[in-house]
């Protein structure tokens, strides 16, 4: 068995009895992303001298005797959304093409504490707007289960190079399904904390009372390793939540037994893949028989709640991107005079530079969302839209607080579909916008969720089950996955389309 | 998904380009047809809100029950000059250069 085959728990344990160094590990993943990425393009930035630096600090370390913590020496990717001091951030957008921030982000910082090796920084949809991986301006991402479709988004690049064996752990981020929804269609396991739980500074803003950071790997146990690192109070977050972080390994052995599981039947309606259903209704079952017990509720709104998404993140998106103006960092118009027709008249030279650097810099759906964003921020429209989505985002979080009344968590599928095709919902904004049907909710209230494999289509596609719990519920989704994780093996399949 | 009548607003050319010249985005005589196109496809999708009474409900600005954070106001140190300046397209060393704010005379 090569290192990259190894799950990073079975990896920390190897590295800390001596079975293998950070620098022989580093080393195997950096030679696994060499020979794959051109394929699977999971990898904006590969740091290579950056890692074999760190592994052998951390080799050093460990030689002298020095106590070390269990992430150290692990290799981790880390998607382009989070600020980066040593290599380029730039969010697979051309507005930050080559950006070097001047500080890392909260969860960098953490990483790098801990010992974690930072491999490189993963591909993903432009400014995180996206569920197909397909709006990088540096080429959209293959799944590695099928090289034709889709690893969905935004985390594609997390979810791909660890499906692909580039990398055992990742970080994402998730607004409205961005690290679950490709966990699921990718085949690993993906946690989206409560809001609050890890902090957003050096997170590139996309919108604010939404975005989340979370871990991403092969099962909970390295999630729970994963969120371990990076959770905890930020003073530089003003959001981030001033409460201790919980040990997050120390229930996952626990049995299930009396865990309630909420079913909602709304969740099987029309659209849902019957594989996928079939699939989610026998993880209901292998619950069941570890001694949960399924009950019905319902969440009225839950239908509501991707146009409620689809007005809130673009409004706070269209705000939050105002800072890209030509003038601080990131792209700016050369003042060559355009040829091709359209908008040419400006109150000024400056106002034109901005225009005109922002045209060129963002991509068509990035314009499309703070376009959307702007006319239902606009006077006239505000109560109508922004405002009117701000009410229902309210009545979606008193459907989830009156559900966990009755249930622990809520299971389900993450996505109506496996993966889909590249190109397949290209052409319409809104069939896009559909595949967050399942996710958004979690976002909208502030909860926690978690995304695994739960089974294979005929067609050796990975599909994926969600548990969606309380605020700060993260040791019991990570104890319900690992449990399920202890009856079945989905997490360890391995994808045939990238052997080497 | 529930159904909506088909009395949406429809946008038009001239409010794309409004809302374009708010944005500050230089939009092409293409990308102002296609987003015309789309934005009433996708206004028209998130306006089933409507069909929801939210008169007694307030407006939910924040997951979380928020409160003010305060700190000590104390002196720390912030960003040097030298690293904000770093990626700016043009700078003097100092400042960050832009064209003019008023008039014509431009230096993009």
């Amino acid at each position: 068995m090569t290192l990259t085959n190894r799950s990073a728990a079975e990896l920390a344990s190897a590295l800390q009895k001596g079975e293998t160094s950070a620098v022989e590990c580093a080393t195997a993943f950096l030679d696994r992303i060499e020979a794959t990425n051109s394929t699977v393009n999971a990898f904006l930035t590969v740091d290579r001298d950056g890692a074999l630096a760190t592994a052998e600090a951390v080799d050093a370390s460990r030689a002298s005797g020095k106590p070390l913590g269990p992430l150290a020496g692990l290799p981790v990717a880390v998607k382009d959304v989070l600020c980066t001091t040593d290599q380029p951030t730039t969010c697979a957008s051309k507005m930050l093409k080559g950006y070097q921030p001047p500080y890392d982000a909260d969860v960098v910082q953490r990483l790098r504490a801990a010992g974690t090796v930072i491999l490189g920084k993963t591909n993903m949809d432009e400014f995180a707007m996206g569920g197909s991986n397909e709006n990088s301006a540096y080429g959209l991402v293959r799944n590695p289960w099928d090289l034709e479709r889709a690893p969905g988004g935004s985390s594609g690049g997390s979810a791909a190079a660890v499906a692909a064996d580039m990398a055992p752990l990742a970080i994402g981020s998730d607004t409205g399904g961005s690290i679950r929804q490709p966990a699921g269609l990718c085949g690993i396991t993906g946690l989206k904390p409560t809001y609050g739980r890890v902090s957003r500074r050096g997170l590139v803003a996309f919108s604010s009372s939404l975005d989340q950071i979370g871990p991403m790997a092969r099962s909970a146990k390295e999630c729970a390793m994963l969120l371990q690192a990076i959770a905890g109070h930020d003073p530089g977050d003003s959001t981030s939540l001033n409460i201790p972080v919980p040990d997050y390994s120390a229930d996952l052995e626990k049995p299930l037994q009396g865990l309630r599981i909420g079913r909602v039947a709304a969740h099987f309606s029309e659209g849902l893949d019957p594989e996928v259903a079939e699939h989610v209704e026998t993880t209901f079952a292998t619950y069941e028989a570890a001694g949960a017990t399924i009950h019905d509720v319902e969440l009225p709104h839950a239908t509501y709640g991707v146009p409620t998404y689809y007005l809130i993140a673009p409004s706070e998106a269209s705000s939050n991107l105002a800072r890209y103006d030509g003038a601080h960092y990131g792209h700016r118009w050369d003042g060559t005079p355009s040829d091709e027709k359209g908008i040419t008249d400006f109150d000024s030279p400056l106002v034109e530079m901005y225009c005109r650097s922002r045209a060129e810099g963002f991509g068509p759906e990035v314009k499309r969302r703070i376009m959307l964003g702007t006319y239902s921020l606009s006077s006239g429209y505000y109560d109508a839209y922004y405002a009117k989505a701000l009410r229902v985002r309210r009545l979606i979080r008193q459907d989830f607080n009156k559900a966990f009344e009755n249930v622990d968590v809520i299971g389900g599928p993450v996505s109506a579909t496996p993966a889909f095709k590249l190109g397949e919902k290209t052409d319409d904004p809104v069939a896009m916008y559909l595949v967050d049907l399942y996710t958004v909710g979690t976002n909208l209230a502030g909860i926690g969720g978690i995304s695994f494999p739960c089974g294979f289509t005929k067609g050796s596609l990975p599909v994926g089950f969600q548990l969606q719990g309380p605020a700060l519920s993260e040791p019991l989704l990570l104890q319900a996955t690992h449990q399920y994780q202890q009856a079945t093996d989905w997490h360890l399949k391995r994808t045939a389309a990238l052997s080497s | 998904m529930p159904t909506h009548d088909d009395t949406e607003p429809k946008l038009t050319r001239e409010d794309v380009i409004k809302v374009a010249m708010l944005a500050r985005l230089a939009l092409s005589e293409n990308e102002v047809t296609s987003l015309t196109q789309e934005l009433t496809k996708i206004v028209g999708f998130v306006s089933q809100l409507s069909e929801i009474d939210t008169s007694d409900v307030e407006p939910l600005a924040h997951p979380l029950d928020s409160q003010n954070v305060f700190r000590e106001d104390e002196p720390a140190t912030s960003l040097k000059t030298a690293d904000a300046l770093r990626s700016a397209p043009r700078h003097d060393g100092e400042c960050f250069l832009v064209p003019a704010v008023l008039g014509e005379s431009s230096s993009a």
